[in-house]
């Protein structure tokens, strides 16, 4: 029997006499004999901890990441420093095996913890509402269309080819199915076409999409595309880098309506892409429109501050089919280790950080482009820490690159056939001036 | 025992965090973004490393968790989330690896999902599965998807209007439904628990597109006409979707794939032993018979014998539901627990989540009014009604559970049953804890009787006492710089 387990049989017997059974089989008789499994399941059989620790380390080291390669990649996932203090706060049993916080009273971390976590968001983002988070970026860019909708009663959405090409699949997936039509823009010069952008939105619109920065790393003139979502009475959905917005102006202060993205970037593990933390502000008008769960501040009966779960009437376990969304949990611990994360930066932290990888992005574009002649710059927009280069035979150099110790990029042709041979490169403040330095000497190497 | 907000411990000067000295040559941000879009203002709090750690430290001790005390808190799984699986999603070679690494520097995670997918698919009585879903809501809407997507493939997507769910479903089925459009039919419980046939025979209508199920359902009931049932929605071209919160009291045992459903879901959250996390992340992945297969959410893995693949290219799926291919770091924690338990240990954790349920019931059911008196699977449900005379209420004997140092059971859920109780031990638990959680039960219910104001009052011992919700709602009061004055 597994160490999980801590019946005695003396126990056991107990239990089957008080119960009025004689064994365990007893408590499956009805289960059909037709419906009943009559082998045993077609699994190996148990392991030691120690066995089960030496498989999973087999397995470990088949995979080379960043701790063995320098990490260039982003697109939605960073490769940030991870402050210690932050693993040892999230392995406290009281907060990662506990569950969602429906017994307020005996639930006052979580609760407090949320609530600053929604504070802080807002703070970054400039809004004035944010739920206790959502699963990830794609999704949460899924309820924020739902509430444009519900919001406008209007049922188009213009979403750029700048916003990240994976929401964009996930978003078709899902509201394309929703009775909400989606509508493409092109890009011009890594940035969206504001010409045809122009074209398509009219007054049946419900939402403009953008990114910010950008899925290539650029920054949107996010005013610019308010004012063209808003002479419409359209909503500004944008779609946000958190840690980037310790050196960009908050969305809120630019004239986005919802601000929702990947939050991985605030000290959560990159994890092969999860779990990771799906953000979710709003504007105050969008409050009852909101999805999932909210903390709020109140008081208990001696008149102490404390935290519930409130405004509940717009969420499923309330109003069954006419709920606005069937969300029914929240990434609480990965919001809890965000929160963790911007309190250790802080106002000052977090500014560095983001500085320091604009810093270092910017300083790896201008070496490329004097010391390595193969690689060329399709765009001229302002960025943040991530950039597109052209390379000769992107695929087959990346390859190359791993092989040399450097995850060089992600091919972006998967999504854009007309930028093969193009990749888009991220830069953290963990690089050093000696890791960009090793970039552009292997890939002046391997592109001589 | 409060805490002040992290704000209120902030002093402008602090800092909980060191970079190195920036190493290139610095340039001004305004040469190269314009100077609107350069922030000034971070609203962001100062603290020290050890301000953070002290905050967080004391916030954590005013929570209840599994680590803490029994957790009976029915239809949620709250079994022991054992400490290597912490310790594996933690190993570099998972943490440190990025979405989009070329596949040969990922073969290990690929091989982990893989074997995941296969693992489940035998538990299951599936062929294939996807592991994209972030949690079980998420699992029911790419299951929901993928019943549009079979009968839009039929060309019958028009006519297919409607999902049957039992009126004793989870609140996710009819909200994922409607989310997509779907009429939502409600099915009555039979007198035994189950569905209700003659219900069931007359709403299986030809517009009926699927039926969403638990079994056993949230009473805890294992439902024995699932054969029948099966072949009333499979006889109007209806597809039936397991829910699979309640997996946990027949690993080993019965399959859903073998009672005649085409599509599961299950929550690797609560089966499968990995953390809640007060609240999330979980993981809801789903899993298909082969004639659904075709329409699993794109990227899939495959495996040609010598490599792992992701692949993009399917004609029929239905697209991706998240990015990326799962809460990756929730699945290596799961496939540990299956490691370690292998087939035996499986059937086990069922076994005993199903004795110990029945243990409690029949020992309480003397003290409190037994909902449905017959052997239950790994839940039941109880009635608090037997105190309504003295003005108690299931919620007041809720909070007087937390004053004796438990979290509570699920209160007023299901829905059909009244001033409900649900209670779920799960496998992890002794006997003698739940001797001890039984007896204070009967010692609140004595109280509710002799003492009904004590109890109404409850609850005492606890960081806080009983909240204004309702203040909580009318005045909003969510974002600490918007807060109530």
């Amino acid at each position: 029997m597994s160490s999980y387990l801590p019946h005695t049989q003396a126990e056991v017997k107990a239990m089957l006499e008080a119960i009025g059974v004689k064994s365990i089989d007893d408590l499956f008789s009805e289960i059909p004999a037709g419906l009943r499994l009559n082998r045993p399941l077609d699994l190996p059989d148990g392991l030691s901890e120690a066995e089960v620790v030496d498989e999973m380390n087999d397995l470990a080291q088949m995979n080379y990441g960043a701790n063995e390669l320098l990490c260039f990649l982003g697109a939605g996932i960073y490769d940030h420093y991870i402050p210690s203090a932050i693993n040892h706060l999230l392995l406290r049993g009281d907060f990662f095996t506990a569950y969602t916080p429906y017994q307020a009273e005996i639930s006052q971390g979580t609760l407090q913890a949320i609530y600053e976590y929604q504070s802080l968001l807002c703070g970054l983002t400039g809004m004035d509402v944010s739920n206790a988070s959502m699963y990830e970026a794609g999704t949460a860019l899924v309820e924020a269309l739902n509430m444009a909708k519900a919001q406008t009663g209007r049922t188009r959405v213009v979403i750029p080819e700048t916003v990240h090409p994976e929401y964009r699949r996930v978003v078709k997936t899902i509201n394309a199915q929703m009775g909400i039509e989606i509508v493409t823009v092109p890009f011009e010069d890594g940035v969206t076409d504001m010409a045809k952008l122009a074209e398509v939105v009219d007054d049946s619109t419900a939402a403009v999409v953008a990114g910010y920065p950008n899925f290539f790393g650029s920054v949107e003139d996010l005013e610019a595309l308010a004012n063209v979502a808003h002479n419409v009475g359209a909503l500004l959905v944008v779609t946000a880098d958190p840690l980037s917005l310790g050196l960009l102006t908050a969305p809120g202060d630019l004239g986005a309506d919802i601000v929702c993205g990947e939050g991985q970037s605030l000290g959560i593990p990159m994890s092969f892409g999860g779990p990771s933390l799906g953000f979710m502000a709003c504007k105050e008008a969008l409050l009852r429109k909101v999805p999932g769960r909210i903390t709020g501040a109140t008081v208990d009966k001696t008149g102490r501050r404390g935290f519930v779960l409130t405004l509940q009437a717009r969420e499923q376990h309330i109003r069954r089919e006419k709920a606005g969304s069937n969300i029914c949990s929240n990434q609480a611990l990965m919001a809890l280790n965000a929160t963790i994360y911007m309190s250790l930066l802080g106002r000052d932290g977090i500014r560095d950080v983001a500085n320091q990888s604009f810093q270092k992005a910017h300083h790896l574009k201008k070496e490329l482009a004097a010391r390595v002649p193969a690689v060329s710059f399709p765009f001229a927009a302002p960025f943040m820490n991530e950039f597109v280069i052209k390379v000769p035979n992107a695929k087959r150099l990346l390859l190359k690159m791993a092989k040399q110790g450097v995850l060089g990029g992600v091919a972006l042709e998967r999504w854009f056939p007309s930028l093969k041979d193009h990749l888009l490169v991220a830069v953290t403040e963990k690089r050093t001036a000696e890791d960009l330095d090793y970039y552009c000497e292997l890939l002046g190497g391997l592109t001589s | 025992m409060t805490e002040p907000l992290i704000f209120e411990l902030s002093a402008d000067g602090r800092r909980g965090y060191t970079l190195p000295k920036l190493d290139v040559p610095e340039i001004d941000p305004a040469d190269h973004i314009p100077s609107k879009m350069l922030r000034r203002e971070i609203p962001l709090p100062s603290l020290s490393e050890v301000d953070v750690v002290r905050h967080f430290t004391r916030l954590s001790r005013l929570n209840h968790a599994v680590d803490v005390g029994f957790y009976p808190l029915g239809s949620c799984t709250m079994k022991y989330n054992p400490k290597v699986n912490e310790d594996m999603a933690r190993l570099p070679g998972f943490a440190a690896i990025h979405p989009y690494q070329p596949e040969e520097t990922i073969q290990g995670a690929l091989a982990l999902l893989h074997n995941l997918e296969h693992a489940l698919a035998e538990i299951c009585g599936m062929d294939a599965f996807t592991l994209q879903p972030a949690a079980g809501a998420h699992g029911e809407l790419t299951g929901l998807l993928i019943i549009k997507a079979y009968h839009r493939k039929k060309k019958n997507a028009r006519t297919k209007t409607k999902i049957l769910i039992p009126d004793a479903g989870h609140g996710t089925n009819p909200a994922s439904a409607a989310m997509l459009g779907f009429e939502v039919v409600n099915l009555k419980t039979s007198s035994r628990g189950g569905i209700d046939l003659d219900d069931l025979r007359a709403k299986a209508t030809p517009e009926v597109a699927g039926l969403m199920l638990t079994n056993p359902n949230t009473l805890g009931l294992f439902d024995e006409n699932l054969t029948e049932i099966a072949k009333i929605v499979h006889g109007v071209d209806g597809l039936l979707y397991y829910d699979g919160a309640n997996l946990n009291a027949i690993m080993g045992w019965s399959r859903p794939g073998d009672m005649g459903f085409d599509i599961v879901h299950v929550n690797l959250h609560k089966t499968f032993s990995t953390p809640h996390g007060g609240g999330g992340p979980g993981s809801g992945p789903v899993g298909v018979k082969a004639h659904l297969a075709g329409f699993l959410p794109s990227p899939r893995i495959s495996f040609d014998g010598k490599k792992f693949k992701v692949t993009d290219k399917h004609a029929d799926s239905i697209g991706p539901v998240r990015t990326f291919l799962g809460s990756f770091g929730v699945l290596v924690r799961a496939y540990t627990y299956i490691l370690t338990l292998g087939a035996e240990g499986l059937k086990d954790a069922s076994s005993y989540a199903v004795l110990n349920a029945n243990y409690m019931m029949r020992r309480l059911q003397k003290t409190y009014k037994l909902a449905y008196d017959r052997t239950c699977k790994h839940e039941f449900v109880l009635s608090g009604k037997p105190f309504a005379e003295k003005g108690v209420k299931t919620l007041d004997i809720a909070k007087r559970l937390l004053d004796y140092g438990y979290h509570a059971p699920t209160v007023y859920f299901p829905l059909i049953v009244e001033e409900a109780i649900m209670i779920e031990p799960t496998e992890t638990e002794s006997k003698q804890t739940m001797d001890e959680f039984i007896a204070v039960m009967e010692k609140i219910a004595a109280e509710a009787m002799t003492d009904p104001e004590k109890v109404k009052g409850a609850p005492y011992n606890t960081p806080v006492t009983r909240l204004d919700e309702a203040l909580a709602a009318r005045k909003p009061d969510i974002n600490f710089f918007k807060r109530r004055p």
